[in-house]
């Protein structure tokens, strides 16, 4: 596949490794926080902290717009679909999301609700037309790349004059969660998280640009290097922060040249902005209210705006109290820092979003590193006497 | 004027009828759909008599039985249909315990309305699979629920077959150091239903892999007698059956990534979906485990096969007590390759 | 971190539209939010819609830096001494 296996290839990978061991200092650590959850997912899918030297940590970042959805907010779409009865039409990513009371949008519809997976949001609009005499709700999660074609759909609903056709804006914004995490106490005060970079994301930079990270680098005095989805263009964004590092740079550069230019894609841009409108403030799971974060429906649309047609109140829930999620997101814990990672918690019965989502660090580390974990216990010498079977542990689970 | 024969009874109408409660009544209607569809598509001497199960001789050696319900949705997609998916299916199972098929039998519940053309059009299939294998559906059942009960329909084969002497196959065989070959492209099927279901379309020409191994099989067997393990991947695809391997023997796995054969377009379908090929469903492919110094020439005996072309030795078994399935991937990493969790849904991030 | 993927277009439908083709699989996707792509173009298509044009010099340009950074390493080690 052009323009995919080319940024796969394993010897280049290997070639770039080396220039990262060999520029990276001696003696200083390099903490590189990367954003997005697609990126996450590709570092554990590929294994690529194998080919970082130790001085070079990967923290893992909120970036997945599953992982941050309050439960509050999945509880609103339940209630959507089986009490006010509407056909409620989601993106897979959120089905297996835990929500109050033990229930997710998969056990709801197993329950009866009518909750309808899509592949795009042109789906939902389809099933409207095809059931006139139901309300239906497509529930819209995503940054921005997800948001312009949310964006469509609602101005063609208007277009096609429906009646039945509703949106549940959950749409968030990235810049507004890098600047959250630069300006959590813990990486202001305690310095616990120290953060050098940042890996920019992928696809949400095709669409507003370079341009807004401008702003981070400057200000927090960190340097942005945008980077592509594939492995290769991760490595090398990875080589050109620790370059920027070592010259004592704090610049945004583009990695991902062949899809990202400074402007983004204007077109988009101006259909989310004739569409959508900054809320003053929005919960995310795991980092609380975070101010001028996420989007909400304009007036002009407002006859499409489930919020305003079912009178939706939302009420915060918290997590639960063994889960982890919050510190992880914030890249202040790691998975295995969580007591109940890999027990309790697992992809089968997720407590925490970090699970549900396989970009989430939880379930990326769960899924391809933990037996990392283990082999770091089995290092460790067991006590004297004991034979060797016995002090491995029989289950990493 | 025209003369009617004296025992005329209306043949069942095929083209434009649909099934009603009464064919499952134990009735008339009933008794007609049998006759006219099930016994004269499997025709055999056991359907011929007409009684309520088959008297066969009991075969000599080890029975081998096997069952399998079918609720595949849609039930016609690119490659097969889910009548002779049925057949293969159970033909697999058995077969998978190095065992010779023999008999079939195959129930059927049929949901009211269902159109009779589809049934004929399954039937017609499952009786040219069975011919094809060699194996005969000696006997079956047919229900009849109210509508909206049922998906049109749903099927259950049993099979029987006999294990020859000295051949000892099961899941917790494995030993370190021993071999792991497939025996050709994996994710096909899988894919192939992906791109018929609601909301999700595709135009590609990968057909399901939809095919009876037991030929296969039998060649494998009699030049590797010393074969420990066999399976095929069907839910959950290769990345649970060495899972459960791994589980059953008490080892670990090692796989490269390079060595596994998927098709480009079954791995292009996957791009699109966010799936992994290793958790996608195969129903004409079998993984195999088997003593290193016999690797090679099991190789061969699959790669002369028409159902094996593309076999491949993919990795090893190791020792391992926390039973991890690991691959090196093409990049060059290691990752772990774990169960799949609940079912595998298309990502949007 | 959203799921995208780069897609040649292989035909332009009426009503921005257009059929996109990834190693031999095909599906039918929306331009609405692209401009001026013609047959023969790559796109990054994101939950069936075209995101933005993939520049094939720039694509061309990035590889050759993965291979310049793997490239012989002599003479680079002095920088980070």
């Amino acid at each position: 596949m052009k323009y995919i296996d080319e940024f796969r290839d394993g010897e280049v990978a290997r070639g770039i490794a080396r220039r990262i061991g060999e520029e990276a200092q001696p003696g200083r650590t390099y903490n590189l926080m990367e954003f997005c959850g697609g990126h996450t997912h590709a570092i554990s899918r590929y294994g690529i902290k194998d080919l970082l030297p130790a001085n070079v940590n990967m923290i893992h970042g909120p970036g997945c717009p599953v992982c941050v959805l309050p439960i509050g907010r999945i509880d609103n779409a339940i209630q959507l679909a089986s009490d006010n009865k509407a056909i409620v039409c989601t993106y897979a990513d959120t089905m297996r999301v835990p929500a109050s009371g033990g229930l997710s949008l998969m056990k709801a519809k197993a329950r009866g609700a009518d909750i309808r997976m899509i592949y795009s949001a042109v789906d939902a609009l389809r099933i409207a037309q095809e059931n006139p005499a139901r309300e239906v709700v497509f529930f819209a999660i995503g940054f921005e790349t997800t948001t312009p074609p949310t964006a469509i759909v609602i101005r063609q609903a208007k277009a096609l004059g429906l009646k039945n056709f509703t949106v549940f804006c959950n749409h968030v914004l990235t810049p507004s969660a890098i600047t959250h995490i630069l300006e959590s106490p813990e990486v202001r005060e305690l310095g616990t998280v120290p953060l050098d970079g940042f890996i920019g994301p992928a696809h949400v930079s095709t669409v507003i640009g370079s341009q807004p990270y401008e702003y981070f680098a400057e200000e927090y005095q960190r340097p942005v290097v945008i980077a592509g989805f594939e492995p290769l263009d991760v490595m090398q964004a990875i080589l050109m922060l620790v370059r920027q590092l070592n010259d004592g740079r704090a610049e945004v550069e583009n990695e991902f040249t062949r899809a990202v230019t400074r402007e983004g894609n204007e077109k988009a841009k101006s259909l989310v902005a004739e569409v959508f409108e900054l809320r003053k403030s929005f919960e995310w799971r795991g980092l609380g209210e975070v101010p001028y974060s996420a989007l909400r429906i304009k007036d002009a649309y407002a006859d499409f705006d489930a919020e305003r047609r079912f009178g939706i109140t939302y009420r915060s829930v918290a997590d639960n109290k063994a889960c982890e999620c919050g510190a992880i997101l914030r890249g202040v814990k790691k998975p295995t820092d969580c007591k109940v990672f890999g027990t309790v918690c697992t992809p089968e019965n997720p407590i925490g979003s970090c699970m549900v989502s396989s970009e989430g660090a939880c379930a990326a580390h769960y899924t391809y590193g933990r037996f990392k974990d283990v082999k770091i216990k089995a290092a460790e010498s067991p006590p004297a006497g004991v034979a060797r079977s016995a002090a491995i542990p029989t289950e990493v689970r | 004027m025209s003369t009617v024969k004296a025992d005329y009874i209306r043949p069942v109408d095929f083209r434009n009828g649909r099934v009603d409660m009464t064919h499952g009544g134990g009735g008339r209607a009933m008794a007609q759909l049998i006759d006219e569809l099930f016994a004269a598509s499997f025709a055999n001497e056991w359907l011929a008599q007409g009684n309520d199960g088959a008297v066969v001789q009991a075969p000599a050696g080890r029975l081998v039985i096997a069952t399998d319900s079918h609720v595949v949705s849609p039930l016609f997609f690119p490659g097969g249909d889910i009548g002779c998916l049925s057949v293969h299916g159970t033909l697999n199972d058995v077969a998978m315990n190095g065992a010779r098929p023999l008999y079939l039998a195959a129930s059927f519940i049929l949901e009211e309305g269902f159109p009779l053309a589809d049934l004929k059009r399954i039937v017609e299939s499952m009786a040219a699979a069975s011919r094809d294998a060699g194996v005969p559906i000696v006997t079956g059942d047919t229900k009849v629920v109210e509508q909206g009960k049922g998906d049109g329909v749903f099927i259950t084969t049993t099979g029987f077959g006999v294990v020859p002497p000295g051949v000892e196959i099961s899941g917790n065989r494995a030993r370190p150091g021993d071999a792991i070959l497939v025996s050709g492209s994996i994710g096909d099927h899988g894919v192939a239903i992906m791109s018929l279901r609601e909301n999700l379309s595709f135009e590609t020409t990968i057909e399901s892999d939809t095919a009876a191994l037991h030929g296969l099989v039998a060649a494998m067997i009699e030049a590797v007698p010393t074969i420990r393990c066999l399976r095929d991947p069907t839910r959950g695809g290769l990345g649970t059956t060495l899972n459960e391997f791994a589980r059953q023997s008490n080892v670990g796995m090692l796989i490269r990534e390079a060595a596994i054969p998927v098709k480009p377009q079954v791995n292009a379908a996957c791009e699109f979906l966010g799936l992994d090929p290793l958790y996608v469903a195969n129903e004409g492919k079998l993984i195999a485990i088997c003593p290193q110094q016999d690797a090679g020439r099991l190789l061969d005996v699959m790669r002369a096969h028409p159902r094996g072309a593309d076999a491949a030795i993919i990795g090893e078994v190791v020792d391992d007590p926390h039973r991890f399935v690991q691959m090196e991937t093409a990049f060059g990493g290691r990752r772990v390759v774990d169960w799949l969790t609940g079912e595998q849904l298309p990502r949007i991030c | 971190m959203c799921l995208a993927i780069p897609a040649r277009i292989v035909e332009v439908l009426p009503n921005e539209e257009c059929v996109v083709d990834v190693g031999g699989v095909r599906k039918r996707i929306s331009l609405e939010l692209v401009t001026g792509v013609v047959a023969g173009d790559y796109v990054i298509v994101h939950v069936g819609y075209a995101l933005q044009r993939l520049d094939p010099d720039e694509a061309a340009r990035t590889l050759a830096l993965f291979a310049e950074a793997g490239a012989a390493n002599d003479g680079a080690s002095a920088e980070a001494a």
